[in-house]
């Protein structure tokens, strides 16, 4: 009798060749997934994709939208590059961002109400950065002080700042000229961030960021730090051995990374929404998507250009998606989450390989 | 036996009418390239049932390289594989453990937080779906007791020596049915006495029917226990000789090469003769450790109130079977352990439980026991391995960035001066071969004359020339007037170097002799408990 066995194995040499072509397969594979869901919808899928991509990447209306959702894409990734080059999982941006959100409201309602914008703005950053790093800290302290697995707190941490959001913008913070609506007031004039004409560009966050891209580079490669930093991620024991402060690590990582995060919330209500909002409305998912950026980036501040360059096109696809296709949002998030999956599974598949065997008779004896 | 239930080789029928003698692998024509490298070049080798075949050969001579082939870890460019007869295109290891191929590798794999049953328990595709240990744990005592390989099946692996972890190794490959083993390096992390319950046991198992491959570059070992040894050298094979025809000066001049002098080898060569001869001036107390208690990882008291000095310009040797709290000493030492009780100064300042950063202000080097774990950091380049302690000051860096143009000269300059060979200064060092790691350290320790040395095993598993070479650097550091503190488990080593030498056994040291009155015998005794205080009446602290 014959039987057909699957087996798992290691693969111990990968070629170059392979590590480039994989991770595009994979994400065909998403896209092909979501075909089907398009087919089912009764929409060509083929038309769909041409026209998502068409809107998104070759119209210039498209191109000024990509840009706005890759400034707090790139903002964020910057900081995770960081934190995963320490080897420390934070996927806390999305919560991160939130705080930096609320850090530019309280000075744009109330701390700094009626001062001039060069002095409102400055300070919006300056505090969305600081409030993004304090409560990336808490997860940081955890993970020093008592080894608690920070992929767990920093999660934990983003359900807190979205209900302090909802808190914020139900109660205290809720507007008066808003009908009741749950949402501040707008923010004056002097806290809203100056845009490029014609689209909604808030140059200074992109700015920011572009300025950040090598600033990043550098100090991962280039400074005491950023050395320490690598070899802390790489390898724990030899950070040790060679005297390099874990805490310090720890903290200095998750500080620029939860600031990084906080500077691109600030640029979310001050620049687009000019009030504080429900959480889902500040933030598409900025959060969750740039670690799928920074992942593709291999944490290479450079490559995250155009990793976040792509996927800011995808969510304008996403705005496709809604708009033009008639589909909820959500196929978005389900888009991004297949994108994560099947690239994860991808980096399995690197370094496994299936292979189908015919089992014959002989063989089958000795394994029973 | 009741493990047969589990594993029923496919080869039982085979095996049965095969002879001692007949081969049961034959390779042919192996080559194998890697970036920059051929690490075998048209190699033919083949085994024979029953016996214990050596492959030797100095670091990086492609021994790992040409066993991994055979275990299917790595695929040959060219060449052929023949197992029992039958042509063979091993894909993976697992393909190879079908086979009845087993290979304990030189750094065994094993999952740090799972006990040793359940690691052995993980490898068993056919153990019990349903609560496999119990059954495994039986299976591990049946095995440890027939061939000699202590372990507790209940201990947690990253609580296991590194002896203990080679031992769970061994044991893991026996019992998934392995007929054909491949031990690579496995003597390197084993003591004296560990050594020999290891050849009794690979004795008992060709005297069943297994076949070994063994990989050493220990001349006597390998003289001692093989039956035909088959030496390799650059990637290429030297020939093949039985263990009667061959003798230490022969297997020298095949791994060396004919031009090298037969000085190096099993002695010490001249040059190190002549630097140990020097009268050494011992000057002022370096290292003192007064009355220190540390804990070892499962919580035991590890060090029972050891006690020393080191001076400048001597070496001080502690000798003892590994697992005797050497570790945990000098992990207290070098800040990397709390220490429980007891005083550590350096110079005279007081650096108890100062972490490491103060010990390494202090000018200490530190040849760490696990280079791999503590000593480097594989993925980053040879210049970033070698900056490890010293990136934090000037000229090094600035206040905030590294100063890499500096960095990258000293680092040419450290690699010409301690002959690190590399393709390329950018090659993440995982790809350098053993006797290379160990230089990088040694440069990076050695470069701004530390006044402190503390060498734990600094010759663990390296070949001949490697080993020499390091040896060579301890005596000249010595002579410049370094104080050197050396660990190690080679008593032979140990007399050879050490100007005093204390022997350590179950946390506590047994004695501290000049290195003029040390007798290796009474020394060997030492380290298995005997002691000599109350000299007829022989009693033990363990028995014999
Ligand atoms: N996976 C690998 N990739 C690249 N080079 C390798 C790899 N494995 C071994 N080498 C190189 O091949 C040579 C032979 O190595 P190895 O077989 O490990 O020698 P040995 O076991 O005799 O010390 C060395 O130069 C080593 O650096
Ligand atoms: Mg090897």
């Amino acid at each position: 009798m014959k039987k057909i066995r699957i087996r798992v194995e290691r693969v111990y040499e990968v070629p170059l060749w392979l590590r480039i072509v994989i991770p595009i397969i994979a994400i065909l594979v998403a896209l092909s997934i979501i075909a089907i869901i398009f087919l089912i919808q009764g929409i060509n899928p083929i038309i769909a994709y041409a026209e998502i991509f068409h809107d998104a990447f070759l119209t210039t209306y498209g191109i000024k939208f990509n840009v706005v959702k890759l400034i707090p894409l790139l903002l964020c990734s910057l900081g995770l590059s960081v934190a995963f080059k320490a080897n420390v999982w934070n996927i806390g941006a999305e919560g991160q961002l939130l705080m930096g959100a609320i850090a530019a409201t309280w000075i744009a309602l109330f701390k700094l109400k009626g001062y001039p914008s060069y002095i409102v703005i400055p300070a919006m950053y300056v505090l969305g950065f600081i409030f993004g790093a304090l409560w990336a800290l808490i997860p940081a302290l955890l993970k020093a002080k008592f080894e608690v697995n920070e992929i767990i707190t920093t999660l934990m941490m983003n359900y807190i700042a979205m209900k302090l959001v909802l808190f914020l913008i139900y109660g205290p913070w809720r507007g008066t000229t808003t009908w009741k609506y749950p949402i501040t007031d707008e923010f004056p004039a002097e806290a809203q961030l100056p845009l490029i004409p014609g689209t909604l560009i808030h140059w200074p966050s992109l700015l920011i960021a572009l300025i950040l891209v090598p600033v990043i580079y550098l100090f991962l490669k280039r400074t005491k730090i950023g050395y320490e930093i690598s070899v802390f991620g790489l390898n724990p024991n030899a950070a040790r051995y060679a005297g390099i402060n874990k805490t310090k690590v720890l903290v200095i990582v998750m500080l620029i990374s939860g600031g990084l995060a906080g500077i691109a919330g600030v640029g979310e209500v001050a620049g687009i929404h000019h009030r504080l909002r429900y959480p889902s409305s500040i933030s598409s998912g900025y959060g969750y998507t740039a670690i799928i950026t920074t992942w593709l980036a291999k944490l290479n501040p450079l490559l995250l250009l155009p990793t976040t360059f792509f996927f800011g096109g995808l969510l304008v696809g996403g705005d496709v998606i809604k708009i033009d296709l008639r589909l909820p949002s959500s196929v978005v998030y389900l888009f991004n989450g297949l994108i994560l999956t099947s690239l994860v599974s991808s980096d399995i598949l690197l370094r496994y390989r299936i292979r189908l065997l015919v089992v014959g008779e002989e063989d089958d004896k000795c394994h029973s | 036996m009741k493990s047969s239930k589990y594993y029923l080789s496919p080869f039982s029928q085979t095996l049965s009418s095969l002879k001692k003698g007949d081969i049961v692998v034959l390779m042919k024509g192996i080559t194998k390239r890697f970036p920059g490298v051929i690490a075998n070049y048209k190699i033919d080798f083949d085994l024979r049932y029953g016996e214990i075949h050596a492959l030797l050969g100095e670091n990086g001579a492609g021994k790992t390289t040409l066993v991994s082939i055979l275990y299917g870890i790595h695929q040959p460019d060219e060449g052929e594989i023949y197992v029992y007869g039958k042509r063979v295109h091993f894909r993976s290891p697992r393909d190879a453990i079908r086979m009845g191929i087993g290979m304990v590798h030189q750094h065994p794999r094993l999952i740090d937080t799972l006990t040793v049953a359940e690691n052995i328990a993980l490898s068993l595709k056919d153990a019990p779906f349903i609560n496999p240990v119990p059954n495994v744990e039986e299976l591990i005592k049946e095995y440890s007791e027939k061939y000699g390989l202590k372990v507790d099946p209940k201990a947690k692996v990253w609580q296991l020596s590194a002896g203990e972890k080679q031992r769970v190794a061994i044991l893991r490959t026996l019992i998934s049915g392995a007929k054909i083993l491949i031990l690579d390096e496995p003597t390197t992390s084993l003591s004296p006495p560990e050594r020999n319950d290891l050849f009794e046991a690979m004795k008992a198992l060709v005297e069943e029917g297994a076949s070994i491959i063994f990989i050493s570059h220990k001349l006597k070992e390998v003289l001692g226990i093989s039956d035909r040894i088959t030496v390799l050298r650059k990637g290429r094979k030297v020939g093949t000789v039985s263990a009667e025809e061959s003798s230490p000066e022969l297997l020298i001049k095949m791994m060396l090469g004919e031009s090298k002098p037969m000085s190096i080898g099993l002695g010490l060569g001249k040059a190190k003769d002549q630097l140990h001869k020097v009268g050494h001036k011992v000057g002022k107390k370096i290292l003192e450790v007064h009355n220190l208690y540390v804990l070892g990882d499962r919580g035991e008291v590890a060090v029972k109130g050891v006690s020393f000095e080191v001076r400048e310009g001597e070496i001080f040797g502690i000798v003892g079977v590994p697992g005797n709290g050497q570790r945990e000493l000098v992990e207290a030492i070098v800040g990397l352990r709390k220490a429980l009780k007891g005083v550590i100064r350096i110079s005279g300042v007081d650096i108890t439980n100062k972490g490491p950063l103060a010990v390494i202000n202090m000018g200490v080097a530190y040849i760490p026991e696990d280079r791999i774990k503590y000593g480097l950091v594989l993925d980053l380049t040879i210049a970033e391995n070698l900056i490890l302690k010293d990136y934090r000051r000037p000229p090094f860096s600035g206040r905030i960035m590294l100063n890499t143009s500096y960095i990258s000269k000293w680092c040419l300059d450290l690699m010409r001066r301690y002959d690190i060979k590399t393709p390329d200064i950018n090659t993440p060092v995982k790809y350098l071969s053993g006797g290379n790691l160990q230089r990088v350290i040694l440069a990076r320790e050695f470069s701004h004359n530390p006044k402190l040395i503390i060498a734990f095993r600094p010759t663990y598993g390296l070949d001949v020339a490697a080993t020499e070479y390091v040896q060579k650097l301890l005596l000249q550091e010595k002579q410049r007037g370094a104080a050197i503190l050396l660990i190690s488990e080679d008593l032979d080593e140990i007399i050879e170097l050490s100007d005093r030498i204390a022997v350590m056994f179950e946390g506590k040291f047994m004695d501290i002799v000049p290195a003029g009155r040390a007798d290796a015998e009474r020394l060997g005794l030492m380290m298995m408990g005997v002691r000599f205080h109350e000299e007829d009446k022989d009693t033990c602290g363990k028995s014999l």
